[in-house]
């Protein structure tokens, strides 16, 4: 079965007396260990996509599956719980607690699982190690520069070892070197066994991916594999 | 949910660390009014104890009878009277009475002579049995004796601030001051009482109960008051009762008729005085607390402040999955931390306040601070915190993560 189900997913919004459909009948299957990519131009429902995907929001008609859960029937509570558990987030703007340390952002959703300050301390040094930061868990994010906070961001997003890693717009905010640096550490998590999921307008960073998914007015207008899928595959 | 709040408490202390000035700023309204809270209580419930311990020393088993004239009765000019009749009728009638001592009070303050020296004080006729039932002790000399009652002796026992007063020796004893143009011998000198309320206990001056009767001449309007102490087997209840019909048979009252006079035990005097600063400690209490009130306001609002100011914070937390009652809780225990932090402030300035009032004015009582009302005051402004901090807490629970992200 797939990680990540959507069958016929809408999304409408209701603009004074307008209805617009941000998404407009869906249906993807998004496998294990899969690299995906939602491109697409600004309007073309991606972020809609993207709070769905990630559970922030529920479609206006549809099923979800996530991970053989289904999340349509799932309360506020519940929804926070499942990002907790299934979802990595990592955000354009990195968004970092900002008077937390590397370590207390990283250990922050371990928080929600109720586990000890001393568990989780270590599985946030172990994160941070993973993207090459064991040398800056006490700085604060204002401390950092910018590949840094995404590390971190993206070491908060490991840390809970979820089944997807959801990205949006992740170098967005970040030069050209730092952006391939990002991307390498992408694609080694893809190497690892992760589930990627990148939402991007950027054609370069989509060509990392291994499938990329164009979507245009709510609806996919295109689902292929790139030339990276035939050199790892 | 012990985790949580242990989380929640961590997640505030670092919050209030890190906006130091402006905690301590919202605490200020908390701090001000816990303060001034216990400043009150402490200098009055500091007085209510010294006062309690003075009337300790009156004798708790002594009766005052006094006449009563209710105020329209006043203003018809009708005034009840105790005559010196009614007291020979007690001495005969009355059971389970120690000792019985009459006071006259002088009509008007008095004047009294020594040397160069006036002074003016006020002047009581009374009998032996006085100085027991009143407790009190001599420094030198003696209290008037039954052989100065009987013979009408031109005698006085004084005060210490009469003494005072007047610039008598050390040793007043055979010295003779002028009353009313008469001239009286000193027997006896008080020891001192101190003062309850400011009014000094020690301006006085005793003269026997008969002497001072011939003095006022046969005066009809004589009207005395009556001090009993009771035998250690008696009921004061019972005694009371006994006394009250004697007197209303005396006084020819009809059944509809109120009592002309008033039968106080020293524990009722003491009452009333502790229902007068209760009744003080609560009004000023209920004023002061306003101002909790309006310090709890005041967290409120910058809790407000913080939870929009924070919301991509909370947006951020809630995307990585808190749940309500996660935020809810973080915010709560901020708000209640903060204005706990306000009420322990508060707890110590005012304690120093009261200290500092009591000590700054001469002959008052030290300021005691009970511990109800410390935990008052504590309680108060949790409870102050918890309910002003929960509008705020719950905005910030109830924000939807995708608004909460997307605030700049």
């Amino acid at each position: 079965m797939a990680l990540i189900e959507l069958s016929s997913i809408t999304k409408y919004y209701e603009m004074g007396d307008q209805v617009v459909k941000a998404l407009d009948g869906i249906d993807i299957e998004i496998f294990k260990n899969d690299y995906v990519a939602f491109i697409g131009s600004s309007g073309s429902g991606k972020s809609t996509m993207l709070n769905i995907l990630g559970c922030l929001d529920k479609p206006t008609t549809g099923q979800y599956y996530l991970n053989s859960k289904n999340v349509e029937i799932m309360d506020a509570n519940e929804l926070s719980e499942i990002r907790n558990l299934e979802i990595g987030f990592i955000f354009q703007s990195f968004n970092l607690l900002p008077r937390a340390t590397a370590l207390g952002n990283v250990m922050q959703p371990l928080v929600y699982r109720s586990i000890g300050l001393r568990k989780r301390k270590e599985m946030a040094m172990e994160a941070l190690s993973r993207v090459g930061l064991e040398d800056r868990t006490d700085h604060l994010p204002n401390q950092l520069s910018g590949g840094q906070r995404q590390r971190v961001a993206i070491a908060r997003a490991l840390v809970t070892t979820p089944s997807i890693l959801l990205a949006d717009e992740p170098t967005g905010n970040l030069d050209s070197q730092t952006t391939i640096e990002i991307m390498q550490l992408f694609d080694e998590l893809h190497a690892e066994g992760h589930t990627l999921i990148v939402v991007t307008h950027e054609d370069e960073i989509a060509q990392h991916c291994h499938r990329i998914i164009e979507m245009k007015d709510g609806k996919i207008f295109k689902d292929g594999t790139t030339a990276s899928a035939k050199v790892t595959h | 949910m012990l985790f949580a709040l242990i989380e929640s408490f961590r997640s505030a202390v670092i919050s209030i660390y890190a906006h130091g000035l402006r905690s301590f700023l919202t605490t200020l309204g908390i701090v001000i009014g816990v303060a001034s809270v216990i400043a009150v209580v402490s200098v009055t419930q500091g007085m209510s104890s010294f006062i309690g311990d003075t009337f300790a020393s009156l004798g708790s088993n002594s009766l005052t009878i006094q006449s009563y004239t209710p105020f329209e009765d006043q203003m018809k000019g009708i005034r009840a009277r105790l005559t010196p009749e009614d007291l020979e009728l007690i001495v005969r009638r009355s059971e389970g009475v120690a000792s019985i001592t009459p006071i006259l009070y002088a009509n008007r303050s008095s004047q009294i002579k020594f040397g160069s020296q006036t002074a003016f004080s006020q002047i009581m006729g009374t009998t032996y049995a006085y100085q027991e039932v009143s407790q009190s002790y001599m420094s030198v000399g003696r209290f008037i004796a039954q052989s100065d009652e009987a013979t009408r002796r031109r005698v006085v026992v004084i005060g210490d601030k009469v003494r005072e007063n007047l610039n008598l020796p050390d040793n007043p004893l055979a010295e003779y001051v002028e009353i009313g143009g008469e001239w009286f011998k000193i027997v006896g000198l008080m020891k001192p009482k101190g003062d309850i309320m400011g009014f000094s206990q020690d301006d006085i001056v005793f003269m026997p109960y008969s002497t001072m009767r011939s003095l006022q001449g046969n005066q009809a309007r004589t009207d005395i008051q009556i001090q009993l102490s009771l035998s250690e087997s008696a009921n004061v209840e019972n005694v009371v009762q006994q006394l009250t019909t004697l007197l209303r048979n005396a006084h020819d009252l009809d059944s509809d008729e109120d009592d002309d006079f008033q039968i106080q035990t020293a524990e009722q005097l003491m009452e009333t005085f502790d229902t007068v600063i209760n009744m003080v400690t609560v009004v000023i209490g209920g004023i002061v607390s306003i101002s909790l009130l309006v310090g709890g306001i005041g967290i409120m609002n910058i809790m407000l402040v913080s939870v929009t100011e924070r919301t991509r914070e909370i947006g951020i937390c809630k995307a990585i999955g808190a749940k309500r009652h996660h935020i809810l809780m973080q915010f709560l225990i901020e708000a209640l931390l903060l204005s706990l932090l306000g009420g322990l402030i508060g707890l110590a300035i005012g304690y120093a306040l009261g200290t500092l009032i009591s000590n700054s004015i001469p002959s008052f009582p030290p300021a005691s601070i009970p511990l109800w009302s410390v935990a008052l005051a504590l309680g108060f402004s949790g409870f102050v915190g918890v309910l002003f901090g929960i509008l705020p807490a719950a905005k910030a629970a109830n924000l939807d993560p995708i608004d909460a992200l997307r605030y700049e």
